[in-house]
């Protein structure tokens, strides 16, 4: 099982809202949920590779702020035209103030 | 089922009639050999990638295992409507019960005499390989009409090493739907980038001698091109429900749930005009992916008996070099703008109505810097909302906090 990977600070990402995050050549989404939960997905869109970090965050969906491809970033499942294949997400959690992601 | 037209329209029905459900016969007939792909990079990295690539909007096997029909390089020639049948090019018909139109678009002929085998347009796949093949470096290309197919060309062809001239006969870039602030940005990225902008100058004369075109402006001067690319807008392709009765305005005219005069055959995309809800009903058509996108799954749906009127704000996005514009809503709606800088670069126009109400948001910038922003603008004006000029101004004033206001 792969470490842990400080990802950002809990309050660098407002609530409903996204950021981006660089790491080993890769590069991640970190979501923070009106319910003040923390997930996190590939950062970019399986459509055309568009980071999702300069997306819309509406309750638990993340649009692409390309073509509007929209994902459910709690689950990674694909919600309609123009995306058909889904996000993969990793665990997340929030120790002593800081987001941590499991990158597998 | 029968879909007449398989652009990225008559593709997304076809899927969405599965989607929901529907399992008799789907058939899709298209004109090109193609199965439905995006146009969008046509125009883009269609001409700048290391191979074309065509991008198919499902894969073969996709359609097969939804059981969708493809009928390939057949055009639908007449339909019987009180037979309910389709003839198609091949001398074959097809039965229906409900019929969709989305034969889409097609370049606007330049009404010229002169023009030859270097005079191209862009609209299929095939024709975007053609015109790959001229825009290697020190060719010399030009670009008749400054649009939008004409520009991203044109920023293509640039990266590509060719030298470029557009010509446009309008005083500038970009009339029609795009404001004068951004336009200006985009003229002077492509003349940073080496492009040489004519405006304001309509055609004298083209003589396309079979190797070149000299292209003769009306203030008197030549340009010489190995390629003339011609973008001067697009024309609904309607003959089909012309033939078959139905009433032609501006593109098959619908209603609000897609239907033409005849309750068993839909229209949707670029061949159609329909009435704008969030405009009061202003009819019009649109020339957009997202438009056919949400239109082709829409008329499934009400093919299928939903009766679901069509509520989308319009929207769309260009890419230049590194900027990315994206307009939603109707531009000329508006009365006045007001700015909100995002940062340095990037920054959205609101037009507001005269009675305050948000009309339409366009943003430029580079990168993906003002998606966020115009897609919450285009919920507001979904919502006809009318918010205070002075918070769409102030960068302090969080967009989706007036969502919910």
């Amino acid at each position: 099982m792969s470490d842990w990977v400080e990802a950002c600070a809990a309050e660098d990402i407002d609530e409903e809202d996204v950021m981006r995050f660089d790491h080993g050549g890769r590069t991640f989404a970190i979501y923070r949920s009106p319910d003040d939960e923390y997930f996190a997905t590939d950062g970019l869109c399986t459509h055309e590779k568009v980071h999702l970090a300069d997306g819309l965050v509406m309750d638990d969906i993340i649009e692409c702020p390309k073509h509007n491809g929209r994902f459910n970033y709690k689950t990674g499942d694909a919600r309609g035209a123009p995306v058909c294949v889904n996000l993969k997400t990793y665990p997340v959690k929030v120790d002593a103030g800081k987001v941590l992601i499991q990158i597998g | 089922m029968v879909i007449i037209g398989a652009g990225e329209c008559g593709g997304r029905a076809a899927l969405a009639l599965r989607d929901l459900g529907y399992e008799g016969p789907v058939t899709l007939v298209g004109d090109e050999p193609h199965l439905p792909y995006e146009r969008p990079p046509l125009s883009k990295d269609a001409m700048t990638g290391e191979a074309p690539v065509i991008k198919a909007i499902a894969s073969d096997e996709l359609f097969a295992e939804r059981s969708i029909r493809h009928i390939h390089s057949v055009r639908a020639v007449a339909i019987d409507r009180a037979a309910h049948t389709a003839q198609l090019s091949d001398g074959s018909s097809l039965s229906y019960d409900k019929l969709l139109v989305a034969t889409g678009s097609v370049p606007r002929q330049l009404p010229m005499p002169g023009l030859g085998p270097r005079c191209v347009y862009l609209r299929t796949f095939n024709d975007a390989l053609a015109i790959r093949a001229h825009l290697s470096a020190g060719n010399r290309v030009a670009v008749i009409g400054g649009g939008f197919i004409g520009l991203e060309l044109a920023a293509a062809a640039r990266k590509l090493g060719a030298t470029v001239t557009v010509i446009e006969a309008q005083p500038r870039i970009l009339m029609r739907g795009v404001p004068a602030e951004i336009a200006e940005i985009i003229h002077k990225a492509h003349e940073a980038e080496g492009v040489s902008i004519r405006t304001g100058q309509g055609l004298a004369a083209i003589a396309d001698g079979g190797k070149e075109v000299a292209i003769t402006l009306a203030d008197g001067q030549t340009i010489v091109a190995d390629l003339a690319v011609i973008g001067i807008g697009a024309v609904p392709v309607t003959a089909l429900a012309t033939e078959s009765g139905l009433a032609i305005d501006n593109g098959i005219a619908v209603d609000e749930h897609l239907r033409t005069a005849d309750p068993d055959i839909f229209a949707a995309g670029d061949c159609c005009s329909f009435p704008l809800a969030v405009y009061g009903g202003r009819r019009v058509r649109l020339e957009a992916w997202r438009n056919a996108q949400e239109q082709g799954a829409l008329a499934a749906k009400n093919m299928l008996g939903a009766d679901e009127a069509h509520a989308a704000v319009p929207w769309f996005w260009s890419d230049q070099y590194g900027l990315t514009l994206q307009i939603a809503g109707l531009s000329d709606e508006g009365k006045s703008i007001v700015r909100r800088d995002l940062d340095d670069s990037a920054f959205i126009l609101f037009h507001l109505a005269e009675d305050g109400r948000l009309v339409a948001a366009s943003g430029i910038g580079s990168g993906n810097a003002v998606a966020r922003d115009i897609r919450l603008a285009e919920m507001l004006i979904a919502k006809r909302a009318s918010p205070a000029p002075e918070a769409l101004g102030s960068q302090a004033v969080k967009l989706k906090s007036l969502l919910a206001a």
